[in-house]
């Protein structure tokens, strides 16, 4: 295992590195609120943080990221635009597998910037991969915006496009609300028992807890709603299969959602978005043809990001976690800004790992 | 040194897991008073028995302080991460069958699957401006079925006893709970949601993995598993 004494230095390296590339050092707690915590990310957070508590404070997580601590901070007291960098340690449980570290060192750059997000976009992943270049990793990206424009773009009511919105970051769950609005799941034999009624609502159950009649209610009427509603035409899932299938060098990718932006012009501008970005990263000199661009990546473990998303791999070492990743979150602070938001983009790097792939450990 | 097998040391558990043994002809037995938490095994040798409250077994069995030990599947599942690689399951008993199962109030006209109760979930979030609750000890087992399951927007609130109460009592929404029959639910106008089990448990004999043991202790456990009749 990395030396601690070496993980700091490296870490410092990477640090100042950042501070030069323009950033603001920035430190934050290791002990935050859960509340916050478990508001933003849900029940999940509890597996993957350690949580203590006090008869004072109540419960606290032991940092399990920089992300949320250096949004609230910026949201309280940044100006615009900023850029910060950090390093220290973060925090995560491994109940299922105990090779993986439950503490490691991070440093980060984050830039909050409102004026271009594609060359915001591109100068993180730039820095990245000029500082990772000497350990030959593979970078793979992707872009949730797109996937959730062809949501936005479906041919079909708000409820069902809200549900699938919802579970963007839940690959399974979104396929099984495309095979049900599709009609390709049939409709389960209590629910369709429940729409037979006239009056679902008239029973001789006592009503009890917080859930009052009118959301029961609302909710019949919501499921009668989606059962009028015509099933999702098959071209139209197709197009979505396309779409999350798309799997290539950056500017081949780039043509092959242009393909499908034809016959669903909802993604358009994300299409538009993606080439600003391919653009912006070759002026910043990184090769795009030989990048890798995945539509379907950063679906199951960066639940925050919900834009341009990229991660760092040693393709030799598939053992090992990514050494860096990254990417777009403009709707966490939207969601922290209570009411404030700025576009967002950065990404962090495991000295500790870096270490690892050199060999020097 | 000597084979330890740590059996609950009250009630039904206790003495189905002592019929179970002696119907095997493996006669185990409390010694001295009731109160005297000591026990004695006969017609196999090298094997002591040690009484353990059955929340405590898993914990005894992960630090190889006892080799064998009866307790549920649901409390091997929740306290020891990556089980499988913790302990060994020799065999399931037949006895102490209870399963996990999410409930939601007979109200709920509406909520019948998963996939309902993660919609009423979304909605009850937007309207009341928390996540729905789910009262519940057993949070990993739920966390995991739930997360398996893809619904979000809940959170789950600890309760260590009359977990069925709580949603009269407006403390949660829903309740994840051991349950045999389902006469406690009913008296609490509850309902299981047709795919919510989310594990079926019972009394299961458990071999530790990392216990220590000499030559002599392999001969003993040999002995006593051929006189039981199972394969180890």
């Amino acid at each position: 295992m990395p030396h601690k004494a070496e993980i700091r230095a490296r870490a410092s390296q990477l640090r100042a590195a950042f501070e030069t590339a323009g950033a603001h050092p920035v430190e934050t707690s290791v002990l935050l609120p859960a509340e916050v915590l478990l508001d933003l990310y849900g029940e999940d957070i509890r597996a993957r943080a350690y949580v203590t508590s006090d008869s004072l404070r109540g419960e606290q997580m032991l940092r399990p990221d920089f992300t949320v601590p250096v949004v609230q901070m910026h949201m309280d007291h940044g100006a615009e635009p900023a850029r910060y960098t950090y390093s220290g340690e973060v925090f995560r449980r491994q109940e299922d597998d105990s090779d993986r570290a439950n503490e490691y060192t991070q440093v980060g750059y984050e830039v909050f910037d409102r004026e271009n997000p594609a060359a915001a976009d591109a100068e993180v992943f730039a820095l990245f991969q000029k500082t990772l270049t000497p350990l030959n990793l593979r970078a793979a990206t992707g872009d949730i915006g797109v996937l959730k424009a062809a949501v936005l773009g479906l041919e079909t009511t708000d409820a069902r496009k809200r549900a699938l919105l919802r579970h963007i970051w839940r690959p399974r769950r979104f396929r099984a609300l495309m095979d049900r609005f599709s009609g390709v799941t049939p409709v389960p034999p209590s629910r369709a028992a429940l729409l037979a009624q006239d009056t679902p609502m008239a029973h001789e159950f006592p009503v009890i807890g917080m859930r009052t009649t009118e959301e029961i209610s609302a909710r019949i009427d919501a499921l009668k709603d989606d059962a009028a509603a015509a099933p999702l035409a098959e071209g139209q899932v197709a197009l979505i299969d396309a779409l999350l299938g798309v799997r290539e060098a950056m500017p081949f990718a780039l043509e092959h959602l242009r393909d499908i932006a034809v016959d669903m012009p909802a993604i358009t501008e994300a299409v538009f978005r993606l080439k600003d970005r391919m653009d912006a990263l070759a002026a910043l000199g990184v090769d795009v043809e030989a990048l890798d661009f995945e539509a379907n990546y950063g679906r199951t473990q960066m639940e925050y990001y919900d834009g341009f998303v990229f991660g760092f791999y040693a393709a030799d070492r598939p053992d090992l976690p990514p050494v860096a990743t990254g990417g777009r979150y403009d709707a966490l602070t939207r969601v922290l800004g209570q009411g404030r938001s700025i576009p967002a983009v950065g990404g962090v790097i495991r000295p500790g790992l870096m270490l690892e792939v050199e060999g020097a450990l | 040194m000597t084979i330890k097998l740590g059996v609950p040391s009250k009630g039904r558990l206790m003495e189905k897991t002592f019929d179970w043994f002696g119907a095997r002809g493996v006669s185990l037995s409390r010694s001295g008073s009731d109160r005297e938490y000591a026990g004695a095994v006969e017609g196999v040798e090298g094997v002591e028995l040690v009484l353990l409250s059955a929340g405590e077994i898993p914990r005894e069995l992960s630090a190889g302080r006892i080799h064998l030990g009866v307790t549920g599947t649901d409390l091997i599942r929740e306290k020891l991460g990556q089980w499988e690689q913790q302990v060994e399951e020799l065999a399931l008993l037949g006895f102490g069958q209870a399963d996990l199962i999410i409930a939601v109030p007979n109200c709920w006209v509406d909520v019948d699957t998963l996939d309902d109760l993660d919609a009423a979930a979304s909605a009850f979030r937007a309207k009341h401006g928390f996540r729905l609750r789910i009262a519940t000890k057993y949070h990993r087992l739920v966390r995991e079925f739930l997360r398996d399951n893809g619904v979000a927007d809940y959170q789950l609130v600890d309760s260590q006893g009359a977990t069925e109460g709580t949603v009269k009592n407006l403390t949660a929404e829903a309740v994840a709970d051991i349950t045999s029959t389902g006469e406690t639910l009913r008296a609490n106008h509850l309902k299981l949601l047709a795919d919510g089990m989310a594990l079926a448990s019972q009394a299961t004999l458990f071999r530790a993995r990392k216990a220590p043991m000499t030559a002599q202790d392999r001969l003993a456990l040999k002995a006593l598993v051929t006189k039981l009749g199972i394969a180890a």
